[in-house]
């Protein structure tokens, strides 16, 4: 079983981050993945994106053209890749960032007001965490040991209280219904 | 065994570097390699070595080729219009058989270009970066783990035949992350009996230069270089086939662009199409006999490439254009697509019976 994961948003709202979490994670449970950013200009301010693939064969491309898992943090985004997921996917949405609907009825649509939620929770920049959560949680992957040990790899041991704050906003996420 | 971790292509080279003994990095910040000198300053001065952020591609590529004399593994990178820049210093550091490793991790181009993934820099890489009879071994890597372990070989391939080799990247292999073992490999022992160490007033000083104004001294240089080349040629050839087996259609890809085509293939086979792969992992020198194999049963050829189709020479020289070789091509900064390529199996598939 192979998962295709696009993510994709504004420069700055932890896109990267929260794909690199996710490939830890994967790597950590000894699964073939990989991490592929967009390094254009995108970068400072406009859209951003990251393709993660999780599975059991080696990866060939690490472009994630169409995704089975797409998590949009802005309405370009979710413009810009609806049409591109596999039918049978699902799209995560930041419904406190992008104010319409999934179209498609073909696809499983999941909306958290991840950025409302970060803001009432004291840790505004944690959205990303909050809605990567609620995709483990959907996706029947939130055990909590594998969680914390993919955390670890990804939080800098110079911040260890972001540790907590990371995984508090995974736990938001996964308990939000 | 290392820990498997997940690094970016570009921070894979430059700890591969380190482990294999470098410990002089001269370079000048371009996209998409730019990782690549943030870890050697980072890294360098903690363990006693050089970096120096140059004033220019020119003088980075030249510092290169004072390191490289006094017989210390030294290397830079840069991305494609960086490395143009470095074409002057490359012909002179072949003009004086000095090892030495240069990283291209290729944009689209020409000119300034884009900072998208490329691989137009082919023919430059292959055919003689600057002027002058000179050939570079030129290494592919295809994944996060080969941008590491080629790294190494680089380094070692420099010093076993005292030539420049360059690693040519592109920004996908750069930029991505994938799960990489770092080892520390074992540095063989090479001869250095020509480098500038000093004489200590006990032996002959050593020169290191690419002039020699006699005619007949200088034609002796590279017929001595060519002989090298020659063993390069007979030894140092290397590929991965994938699916080859029973294959009769041949797809050749290197670095992103095999990646890419492996998806295509796992597709095509699925609808019944027997194709292959000959990735190239050596682009020079070129594996001309996996190719030559290959025609003997494969009824054609499809290269894919992100350039308008400059490798396809060399697999039709190799193949002594025995077989139809077309191409699937993007340039720009543009990756073709798993689609695009199984589009261009299923032609030959087609066209196959016609042959």
């Amino acid at each position: 079983m192979t998962h295709s994961y696009l993510i994709a948003g504004f420069g700055g709202q932890g896109l990267l981050f929260a794909g690199k979490f996710l490939a830890y994670k994967g790597l950590l449970e000894n699964k073939e993945v990989s991490w592929l950013p967009s390094y254009g200009p995108e970068m400072r301010g406009g859209t951003a994106s990251c393709s993660v693939i999780i599975g059991d064969e080696p990866v060939g491309s690490p472009i994630v053209e169409h995704p089975d898992v797409l998590m949009v943090m802005n309405l370009p985004s979710l413009n810009r890749y609806e049409q591109a997921v596999q039918s049978g996917g699902t799209i995560f949405v930041d419904s406190s960032l992008v104010e319409r609907k999934v179209e498609r009825s073909d696809v499983k649509a999941v909306y958290v007001p991840a950025t409302r939620l970060a803001v009432e929770n004291d840790m505004t920049t944690l959205a990303n965490m909050i809605l990567t959560g609620k995709i483990l949680e959907e996706m029947g992957e939130f055990d909590a040991d594998g969680v914390q040990a993919a955390l670890k790899k990804v939080v800098s041991a110079k911040h260890p209280e972001m540790f907590d704050l990371n995984l508090k906003a995974l736990q938001i996420g996964r308990d939000f219904k | 065994m290392a820990e498997k971790v997940l690094m970016k292509g570009n921070e894979a080279i430059a700890e591969a570097a380190i482990q294999a003994g470098c410990r002089h990095y001269f370079g000048y910040p371009i996209t998409p390699q730019t990782e690549i000198a943030a870890y050697m300053a980072k890294r360098m001065p903690k363990i006693g070595g050089t970096f120096l952020q140059a004033e220019s591609e020119i003088a980075a590529i030249n510092m290169v080729y004072g390191a490289a004399s006094t017989g210390h593994r030294a290397m830079t990178s840069s991305s494609s219009p960086g490395i143009s820049l470095k074409a002057e210093g490359l012909s002179y550091i072949a003009g004086a058989d000095l090892p030495a490793l240069v990283i291209n991790v290729q944009r689209g181009g020409p000119g300034l270009g884009g900072i998208q993934p490329s691989q137009s820099d082919y023919f430059q890489a292959t055919r003689g970066i600057g002027h002058g009879d000179f050939h570079m071994i030129v290494l592919a890597p295809a994944s996060v783990q080969e941008m590491a372990d080629l790294t190494v070989k680089g380094f070692d391939l420099a010093d076993k035949y005292r030539t420049p080799v360059m690693l040519l990247a592109d920004g996908t292999m750069g930029q991505m992350m994938e799960p990489v073992e770092i080892h520390t490999p074992e540095v063989k022992e090479y001869d250095k009996s020509w480098a500038l160490t000093g004489t200590g007033m006990k032996r002959k000083h050593n020169i290191i230069n690419s002039l020699s104004l006699d005619a007949y001294e200088l034609e002796q240089f590279n017929l001595n270089r060519f002989e090298r080349y020659k063993l390069i040629e007979e030894n140092e050839p290397l590929h991965e086939e994938y699916m080859m087996e029973d294959a009769e259609i041949c797809v050749v890809a290197f670095g992103i662009a095999a990646r890419v085509a492996k998806n295509a293939i796992v597709q095509a086979r699925k609808e019944g199409v027997k194709v292959g792969l000959i990735r190239p992992i050596t682009l020079w020198p070129f594996p001309k006999q996996a190719l030559a194999a290959a025609a003997e049963k494969c009824a054609s050829f499809i290269t894919v490439e992100l350039n308008m189709g400059q490798m396809v020479e060399d697999v039709r020289l190799a193949i002594s254009c025995k077989r139809p070789v077309t191409t699937c091509t993007r340039t720009g900064g543009v990756i073709p697509s798993p689609a695009e390529v199984r589009a261009k199996i299923m032609e030959a598939a087609q066209e196959g019976g016609a042959e």
